[in-house]
């Protein structure tokens, strides 16, 4: 009866979930765009051309790792492609395109593949190349030009004692990084992850939380009352919602567990307004996220669950 | 009403309609059957039968040694064709000889140790996922007076099987008074029927002989995979939670699978051993998906057959359902009292998957209904450290397969976890 037939055999389950990494990633891709979009349609083409080269570095140098390492290809599972668009929408629009290929060769070859690949580093390698970048290019990381001249970014204004017109930042008609500015696509961006169910809602819910408290606080001491007007435009300038949605809830660096996102979320948020009341305002995003990612394995140490039946 | 559920759990496609709704059917035994004698949890059955002898359907072939074992009988009439340590082969001569039936009394006259030999000399096992755990043992607890619940688990969480909730519709009088059956040996305890909340119908028919049953309550539970695996099922009904180094009957609880009532039922009324069963043939290469009476023994080529056989040739053949079941290379294997399904599938969806590096999207860990991390331990598991996988409570892993299934990196974290598992008990 099944003399001409093969049967393959596998250990349980016999049946997989639709899910997988590289759909994960085009997801993250797919939510990414609006912001992409709106970036070029506010700084212009050059600014595509930002992105597609920061996306083909990634790709291509992965790809190059793969064959000289003999690995497995792995540029299939679309996280270089998610690394690279979340690096080019942190840079500003007229960076020189070979300081954006080298930001993107940092981050798959040091903080990634380094570290042995998808889901081994503990950095999140968009974050750790913005800082890198701010570092060794701290002028031309600070030089934001904004339909035509030399601007200063919202977040800036607002620190020399300047107004922002919170409407403007909402709708993105402002000065900043390619994909910073305008809210509304961010916006629309993470409702599509939260559609797909591909990230959870605790870390942006606690890290907007943490932040909008801080900063409330802060105008409390400081101006003697809540200024909603500095909330806002905190809130919604300067990376702030591409951080909470994209950035901070990388699985690979963010913790498992559901009250380690909760205590994560608080603490990126916390660190971003620290650095940002006191210290730069370009780059705190990163740089809190990076300081956090450090504390990860701390965080799940101190949430791990109890297992069932040995809660006593 | 709270629902009643567990946290944790997947919820795969349920592809249950096909054969839910489809009366189980006969398949008579032309071919030969088989009874391998060491499936059981413990001790071999000893053979009790030599090669020539002839034996009715219900004879004692092979008898319980020790504790832990149980008796096994031929489900047809022949001769004894082959004898050894494992195996034990009937040559079917084709007639419907029966051996006599034990002479019972009614069961309400019975003693309770009556009844419990009754159970033990029919040979009746764990039918469900308990993997052939004699019966007797689980119904002779230390102290029978601090057993609180007596649990029917017609959860029946996997994908495809239909088996128990054809049972349950067919014959819904006889698992009630199986389960009176079992009431009786404990005085303190209540009877609870669970079934989940898709099966509402099961639900409907087993409440119309509830009527004058103070003792037996039905319990709708949420479905969801995997609600039947017994600490979950005891945590969402008695909220108890139970741990690997606990036994049920500690905490006053037992749950049998509906097949395994269903033949307490026989033993006791009836007075026959258990040498048939209800198995379900389905899958996308099976051209009459259904549910079957099946002689233990049967040949699975035979039930399949059954089943109008193969549309296409199958890539995978499961004993079991898709989330626990085995894959065989063969399908020269008998039905044995632990069969629940035959799967047959045109196209088998684990080789084709692409897998990653895990990626700590933490899903793993959402399903696991033990509340373990799948990840680490599957990560402890590759690099052989026991210790970090005992302090990570490895050996709490119920094997149900949920990681697997959720994990978008499509890694093989169950397998890897029961093996080292099953490694590290077996020490």
């Amino acid at each position: 009866m099944n003399e001409n037939t093969k049967l393959r055999i596998s250990f349980f389950p016999h049946i997989r979930d639709k899910a997988s990494t590289s759909r994960i990633m085009l997801d993250v891709a797919i939510a990414l765009l609006p912001a992409c979009i709106f970036g070029v349609f506010n700084f212009g083409w050059y600014s595509l051309l930002l992105i597609l080269v920061c996306v083909a570095t990634c790709v291509v140098l992965e790809f190059l790792w793969d064959v000289l390492t003999k690995k497995k290809m792995t540029i299939r599972d679309l996280s270089a492609v998610v690394t690279g668009m979340i690096l080019s929408l942190n840079l500003p629009p007229k960076l020189p395109l070979w300081m954006a290929a080298v930001g993107s060769a940092f981050a798959i070859v040091i903080v990634k593949l380094l570290f042995g690949g998808l889901g081994q580093n503990f950095m999140n390698p968009a974050a750790a190349a913005k800082c890198f970048l701010m570092i060794c290019f701290t002028g031309q990381m600070n030089l934001f030009v904004y339909q035509g001249v030399l601007s200063t970014t919202p977040l800036d204004v607002l620190r020399a004692g300047g107004s922002v017109d919170l409407l403007q930042l909402f709708l993105g008609n402002t000065s900043g990084c390619i994909g910073e500015t305008c809210a509304v696509a961010l916006i629309i961006g993470a409702i599509y992850l939260f559609i797909r169910r591909i990230i959870d809602f605790r870390i942006p819910l606690c890290y907007l939380l943490a932040a909008f408290i801080y900063i409330a606080i802060y105008s409390l001491v400081t101006r003697g009352g809540i200024d909603f007007t500095l909330i806002g435009a905190h809130m919604l300038g300067g990376g702030m919602l591409l951080g909470a949605f994209f950035m901070a809830t990388d699985y690979v660096t963010s913790p498992v567990s559901r009250p380690g996102r909760m205590i994560y979320g608080a603490l990126v948020g916390a660190l971003i307004c620290t650095f940002r009341l006191f210290g730069s305002t370009n780059g705190s995003i990163c740089y809190a996220i990076i300081l956090s990612n450090l504390v990860v394995p701390l965080i799940e140490r101190i949430t791990r669950r109890k297992t069932f039946g040995k809660e006593a | 009403m709270a629902v009643l559920t567990f946290r944790g759990g997947v919820h795969p496609p349920r592809n249950k309609k096909i054969t839910a709704n489809k009366p189980a059917k006969d398949c008579y035994t032309r071919g030969d059957v088989s009874f391998p004698l060491f499936f059981h949890h413990g001790l071999h059955a000893r053979p009790v039968v030599k090669g020539g002898e002839w034996v009715s359907a219900g004879t004692l072939i092979a008898k319980a040694d020790g504790y832990v074992s149980a008796n096994v009988h031929s489900s047809v009439a022949g001769i004894v064709k082959y004898v050894d340590f494992d195996t034990i082969v009937i040559e079917n001569a084709g007639e419907l000889h029966e051996e006599p039936r034990l002479l019972t009394r009614h069961y309400t006259l019975m003693e309770p140790q009556e009844i419990i030999d009754l159970i033990r000399e029919a040979g009746v096992v764990g039918m469900g996922g308990e993997e052939g755990y004699p019966t007797h043992i689980k119904l002779s607890p230390e102290d029978p007076e601090k057993i609180r619940y007596v649990i029917v688990n017609g959860c029946e969480c996997e994908p495809y099987l239909t088996c128990n909730f054809r049972r349950l519709i067919e014959e819904p009088d006889k698992i009630v008074e199986g389960l009176k059956i079992v009431l009786q040996l404990f005085d303190n305890a209540m009877g609870i029927i669970a079934i989940e909340d898709d099966k509402k119908s099961a639900v409907i028919k087993i409440k119309n002989y509830l009527l004058d049953e103070p003792r037996i309550r039905t319990r709708m539970l949420y479905t969801k995979y995997p609600q039947g695996a017994e600490r979950q099922l005891i945590y969402a009904l008695t909220k108890r939670k139970l741990n690997s180094q606990m036994n049920p009957s500690d905490a006053g609880i037992l749950v049998l699978n509906v097949e395994t009532i269903y033949a307490i039922w026989k033993a006791v009324v009836e007075g026959r051993p258990l040498i048939s069963r209800m198995v379900t043939v389905a899958g996308d290469a099976i051209k009459n998906p259904g549910n079957f009476r099946v002689n233990i023994g049967t040949n699975i080529q035979e039930l399949i057959a059954a089943a109008g056989g193969f549309v296409a040739p199958p890539e995978k053949v499961i004993i079991g359902g898709p989330m626990t079941g085995e894959s065989v290379l063969d399908l020269d294997r008998p039905v044995t009292k632990d069969t629940n399904a035959i799967l047959a599938f045109r196209s088998d969806p684990v080789i084709r998957v692409h897998q990653t590096n895990c990626i700590h999207c933490g899903r793993c860990m959402e399903v696991c209904p033990s509340n373990l991390i799948p990840t680490k331990l599957a990560d402890y598991a590759a690099l052989s450290r026991t210790d970090f996988f005992r302090d990570n409570d490895g050996i709490e892993c119920i094997g149900c397969g949920s990681c697997s299934y959720i994990c978008p990196a499509k890694r093989s974290l169950a397998e890897i976890i029961v093996s080292m598992k099953r490694m590290m008990t077996n020490e």
